[in-house]
């Protein structure tokens, strides 16, 4: 009996060894790759032979990486922010407001997220090329909330039907209006959910690549991910794999440091439940 | 002080009537219950005078001014709910502040009025706790609060007892009782389903039925004098024994029963007796009802025993001294007092009964 027991236990970690190996394994190589140069790069080996930081260094030091480090950071933080302020008050009039149509909208805000991409693309070179936007950040911004608003539109929605309508009457009741209805009672409320949102939307404005790519046309405007692919060694023919890996370790950085941040906010987020007072 | 009177309100979802031609007028520092069963409207009602529901026709006047226009706040009315409706993220002194720091009221002032009230509902020492670190009778004082501390003109209380356990209920119900002693100038509108609520803290009940008024008077009033066969019922537990009646030269007949002597005429008349109004026949006396016990239901000081009366549709209850050792199938013969006897007209308004003139 406890023979079985212990096999059970031991298979039980040996799958969950198996998971989080699979899913930690790309990036410990990267770690790994970052960390070395020349033609140790191309030996295949799974532990650090070598610990030299000369890649990090002339990622940083050379070339326009800070500065789309920083355009990076710039985009996806708007993005949050913007969407999150259109998400709040749009979820509020979508769950609370009766009006016609209201399931329609709601389907055609989702419909948004439906498109491919590369489907919308030319139509959005066109708006962006109309609204001056080309070549900044801005235009990313802009592109972005295709993607964003659905989801943080959806998932607020549906946070805030769930909160209970006596709480809202309570509150009109204390002689506030929807403004501060929303700011004063549901918003703190609404934080894991906000949280989690905000962190999703972070990371798919982080990632883009090919709104990015097509843009954004000078070095200075780019964001990470593209000018991460169009790093380019000192010959055009060399392919600069330990300053790419180096970068792609640095832009991940900031994604993990914000889940360690919020993991607490995220758990309550999925666990929360019983708001009534 | 506040007077409010209702003028020809009506309140209508679509092509749903929830209420009609509601005519009503609340004295300044009057506790006024709404009761009736639910779907009645009374809970509309409670928050067309509050505010959160627009009204569809008719007038409400707080003071002899329109009110219809203005939002809760501006009424001036303080509102208890239900499921209390405490904001969960802020503590218990800051719940009683929301409203008056909208209003932009002097830090001080917010101050004292939120520790006079917390003395009040001896919440005193709570006032740093969470809403959910409170038990349901804490909660439900909290809620009190924060409608006492705006000085509400009018205070408006939705069902607010429901939520708790049997005995919290009864203490509940008399700190609602000394709140109004103590708040004597506050008009207060309370709507439950609950008579028993109704009858002790009520100076006037409103009873409601299908969005309209059935009766408007002092709980005894409604008691003694009910004006239709629905009040007869609803008030009072358990519930009036009503009977079709038949007038003959001895007086009134129901079914199986012994002729009543009360002068009355016309169609589809019916006879009510409170069960509590029935009692054991003296010798002598003459018998209103004699039959065996169908069925005894033992509540303590009283006991529930039920009679069927031949051809009679439901059963006539009597309610006998719990000390009496009835048992099922026991013959009882049941005198009443012509006094106690209602009559009710064939459109079920209660109609004047005279006493049979006695012959000489």
């Amino acid at each position: 009996m406890t023979a079985m027991k212990l096999l059970k236990r031991a298979a039980f970690w040996a799958l969950v060894a198996g998971i989080v190996l699979f899913s930690v394994f790309p990036f410990y190589y990267a770690i790994l790759t970052s960390l070395e140069t020349g033609s140790g790069i191309f030996t295949v080996s799974y532990w650090p032979d070598a610990l030299d930081l000369g890649n990090y260094a002339s990622v940083m030091n050379e070339g326009e990486f800070p500065r789309n480090f920083l355009n990076s950071v710039g985009v996806a933080v708007a993005v949050v922010i913007v969407s999150l302020c259109l998400a709040v008050t749009a979820a509020y009039a979508l769950s609370r407001v009766p009006f016609r149509g209201r399931g329609l909208l709601l389907l055609t805000v989702l419909s948004v997220s439906m498109f491919p991409q590369i489907a919308v693309l030319a139509g959005l070179f066109e708006m962006v090329r109309y609204f001056g936007l080309y070549n900044t950040l801005g235009s990313l911004i802009l592109s972005y909330m295709i993607f964003t608003l659905p989801f943080t539109v959806w998932v607020l929605t549906t946070f805030m039907r769930d909160m209970p309508v006596e709480l809202e009457e309570a509150a009109i009741v204390d002689g506030a209006t929807p403004l501060q209805i929303v700011v004063k009672v549901f918003l703190p409320l609404l934080w894991p959910a906000l949280v989690t949102t905000g962190l999703l939307a972070f990371i798919q404005a982080w990632n883009e690549f090919l709104f990015a790519l097509t843009f954004v046309a000078s070095n200075d405007t780019r964001t990470v991910p593209v000018a991460i692919a169009l790093l380019s060694g000192s010959s055009g023919k060399e392919v600069p794999w330990g300053e790419i890996m180096a970068a792609s370790v640095i832009v991940t950085l900031p994604l993990v440091a914000l889940v360690l941040v919020f993991q607490r906010r995220i758990v309550a987020g999925l666990t929360a439940g019983g708001v009534k007072g | 002080m506040t007077r409010l009177t209702l003028d020809k309100i009506a309140k209508s979802y679509g092509t749903v009537e929830a209420l009609r031609d509601i005519d009503l007028a609340i004295e300044p520092g009057e506790f006024v219950v709404f009761v009736g069963p639910s779907g009645c409207g009374k809970s509309t009602l409670l928050r067309v005078i509050a505010g959160l529901e627009e009204i569809t026709a008719g007038d409400l006047n707080f003071d002899g001014t329109r009110v219809n226009d203005l939002t809760p706040a501006q009424r001036g009315i303080a509102m208890v709910f239900q499921s209390y409706a405490l904001y969960p993220h802020m503590s218990v002194y800051e719940n009683m502040a929301f409203g008056l720091k909208l209003a932009k009221t002097a830090r001080e002032t917010v101050r004292e009025k939120v520790e006079a009230a917390a003395e009040m509902l001896q919440l005193s020492e709570l006032l740093d706790r969470l809403p959910r670190q409170l038990s349901g009778g804490q909660r439900q004082r909290v809620a009190i609060g924060r409608a006492i501390v705006r000085d509400p003109r009018v205070f408006l209380f939705d069902e607010p007892l429901s939520n708790l356990d049997a005995a919290l209920r009864v203490q509940t119900r008399i700190e609602i009782a000394a709140l109004h002693e103590r708040m004597a100038e506050t008009t207060m509108i309370y709507v439950t389903h609950d008579q028993v609520e109704a009858m002790t803290l009520a100076d006037r009940i409103v009873v409601l039925r299908d969005g309209r008024v059935e009766q408007v008077g002092a709980p005894m009033e409604l008691y003694d004098r009910p004006a239709n066969t629905f009040v007869a019922q609803f008030i009072g537990s358990p519930a009036m024994n009503l009977a079709p009646a038949r007038p003959g030269p001895d007086g009134l007949t129901i079914p199986g029963c012994a002729p009543v002597p009360l002068a009355a005429s016309g169609e589809g008349l019916r006879l009510g007796v409170r069960p509590e109004a029935l009692r054991l026949a003296e010798p002598g006396e003459p018998v209103f009802n004699e039959g065996p016990a169908t069925l005894v239901e033992k509540l303590g000081e009283t006991q529930l025993v039920y009679f069927e009366p031949e051809g009679a549709e439901t059963p006539l209850i009597a309610k006998l001294p719990g000390a009496l050792p009835a048992r099922r199938g026991e013959v009882f013969r049941l005198a009443v007092d012509p006094a106690d006897l209602r009559l009710f007209g064939a459109d079920g308004k209660a109609m004047e009964a005279t006493p049979l003139p006695q012959p000489a």
